[in-house]
């Protein structure tokens, strides 16, 4: 009990004064999640649009497929991703193992289904009047489609939102792409499952405190979107 | 050349039929009322003439250019000729200057503050440009809607009752807007409130179960329903079997149960009571034909004792009930024929009227309308 007060004391201390390591790796995290977030809605919103606005046979059983992969385990994408760009892997080539740019990659096809998914959601709830108004306005199709998104961003936000959480919190990819190494490729929860096996209480609590607040904060603003 | 020519036109959803052989011509300038009760077809109707829909055959044309199956380029140039307000308010998710330029922007068109202005200035919405649209109130957001088609400058605008579920305040908002904008556009309005067909339309179609049943000028479809279905619909409270048993130099004398009903029989006013194409203009009402006289309650009048009006048809008669119904007082009336009168609260009042009492209905020859029994 007492070395979980001291450890908590000890990891605000860290935290308020700006400790080089702690803030180095929680700078990393965020940069690497954040990347990888962005790049995945680029290729997302605009995959989930391409699905939502066409009918084609196995509609369903694609949206289903994509809903079952919302839960895909973090160490599946990590060993497939690893399988990819290990020095025999097809990707091998590039040398992405244990870089940040591997590990971008992994997040990025980890939160994938999740933000085409919740696209999908986003544009359904849309109900078809507006589609209606739109045109009936005078807009071209392509315009319409502009509109729907549009009428969708907050629920769209949402889903890039929910991502980026997922990203940040992952550690399957985190150990398994990134390595965990110091100074290059440690993150928030690589670092913390090292750290705590190496019996380093306090670093690995300030990091959870930190993972933790930002979690809160990502909370916060996906409430504040969907109050919208 | 009609800005508008509807022809032969069906819609079919599954195995429902929707629109029956619908064929209109609009004026450019006009204004034509669609009533019908609800699920007749209306919204339908309105959706083809706006291109949203596709019919299963037959042919709308926009100055005599097929517009049905042409091209989306061509479908969207005639589209943005038009703009349509739909029953229920629909707006963005945006401010109202947002919701009201949407026309004009996708139309890349220029002067979009100063049209949107002076846009909600017209509807009364000045003031409003940052609001949220989806939080005001139905009447706020429909007005925001009809702001919305009017900033396009439409050649055509299509409003599916623009006024339902609406507040009388905004009601009366919205009439007085589509009341001016009929000055210089094309109007066809979707409604089944017959009185606001009268008010605002040049010509009013009555559609019934996908079929446009009559189509005419508001007074004769309120006055000289064509058959059974369009006289129920409009009011005519009084529909009397009867047998024809003179007439005399346009003059009717219809029996109901013994008792004549005298009714002008005008070249237009005897038509086949399926309302189809019977040419009806030379028909001649013979003795012997089977006949519904209709009389609207309206034209009615109540007395307490045997009048010397005008009014060729009166008759003794015992109140059977009566009630008010807003400013009016509803009279029903046994007198050989159940007959309902519309009067005033105050007249009805001042007679004493009550269930027993013995008064005089009378009506004159010409509220006597002949539809022939088939």
């Amino acid at each position: 009990m007492n070395e979980i007060t001291t450890g908590f004391l000890k990891a605000i201390e860290l935290i308020v004064t700006l400790d080089p390591e702690v803030m180095e790796i929680a700078g990393r995290s965020l940069a690497i999640s954040l990347t990888a977030t962005l790049l995945a809605s680029v290729v997302c919103i605009p995959l989930g649009g391409l699905v939502h606005f066409h009918d084609f046979t196995g509609k369903r059983i694609l949206i289903n497929i994509i809903q079952t992969l919302y839960s895909l385990p973090t160490v599946s994408v990590g060993l497939f991703v690893f399988l990819l760009l290990s020095r025999a892997g097809p990707l091998g080539v590039f040398g992405l193992l244990f870089t940040p740019t591997g590990m971008v990659i992994g997040q990025m096809i980890l939160i994938s289904p999740l933000m085409i998914g919740f696209t999908i959601s986003a544009l359904s709830a849309i109900g078809p009047q507006i589609k209606d108004t739109a045109i009936s306005l005078g807009a071209s199709n392509f315009q319409a489609i502009l509109t729907i998104i549009k009428e969708a961003r907050f629920a769209i936000l949402a889903a890039v939102v929910l991502g980026f959480g997922r990203a940040i919190s992952e550690v399957g990819i985190a150990i398994m792409i990134g390595g965990n190494i110091r100074g290059f490729t440690r993150v928030f929860t690589s670092a913390m499952a090292l750290e705590t096996a190496r019996g380093d209480i306090e670093l690995s609590m300030a990091l959870g405190i930190i993972l933790i607040s930002l979690a809160l904060v990502v909370n916060l603003l996906l409430n504040r979107i969907q109050q919208r | 050349m009609y800005l508008i020519e509807v022809c032969e036109l069906h819609k079919r959803y599954g195995k429902a039929e929707v629109l029956k052989n619908v064929s209109l011509r609009i004026e450019k300038g006009e204004t034509l009322a669609i009533i019908g009760p609800t699920g007749s077809g209306k919204t339908t109707l309105l959706r083809l003439l706006n291109l949203l829909d596709t019919s299963t055959s037959g042919k709308v044309l926009f100055d005599g250019l097929d517009a049905t199956r042409a091209s989306e380029r061509i479908k969207l140039n005639t589209r943005r000729r038009m703009a349509m307000v739909s029953q229920k308010p629909v707006v963005f998710n945006a401010n109202v200057y947002s919701n009201v330029a949407y026309g004009l922007r996708v139309r890349r068109k220029g002067d979009i503050h100063e049209k949107v202005t002076s846009t909600l200035e017209m509807v009364g919405l000045s003031g409003y440009e940052n609001r949220n649209a989806p939080i005001l109130s139905g009447g706020e957001m429909q007005r925001v809607a009809l702001a919305r088609a009017m900033v396009i400058e439409p050649e055509v605008l299509l409003l599916d009752e623009p006024t339902a579920n609406l507040d009388p305040r905004s009601v009366d908002i919205i009439e007085g807007l589509i009341m001016r904008l009929s000055r210089h556009v094309t109007i066809v309005m979707a409604t089944h409130d017959m009185a606001q067909g009268q008010r605002l339309a040049h010509r009013i179609g009555v559609l019934m179960n996908g079929e446009i049943m009559q189509l005419g000028k508001p007074w004769e479809v309120f006055a000289r329903p064509e058959n059974m279905q369009v006289a129920e619909f409009v009011g005519m409270e009084n529909i009397i079997k009867g047998t024809v048993r003179w007439n005399e130099s346009g003059v009717v004398g219809v029996d109901v149960n013994g008792k004549i009903i005298q009714a002008v029989s005008s070249r237009q006013s005897a038509v086949d009571s399926r309302g189809g194409g019977l040419a009806t203009g030379d028909y001649q009402l013979s003795a012997g034909e089977e006949v519904y006289v209709c009389i609207r309650p309206e034209d009615i009048t109540l007395a307490l004792s045997r009048t010397s009006s005008s009014a060729r048809n009166s008759y003794a008669g015992e109140i059977k009930a009566a009630f008010l119904s807003g400013p009016l007082a509803r009279v029903e009336l046994g007198c050989g024929f159940p007959l309902v009168a519309l009067i005033t609260r105050i007249s009805a009042q001042e007679m004493g009227l009550e269930v027993g009492k013995r008064v005089y209905a009378s009506f004159k020859a010409t509220a006597a309308h002949i539809i022939i029994r088939r």
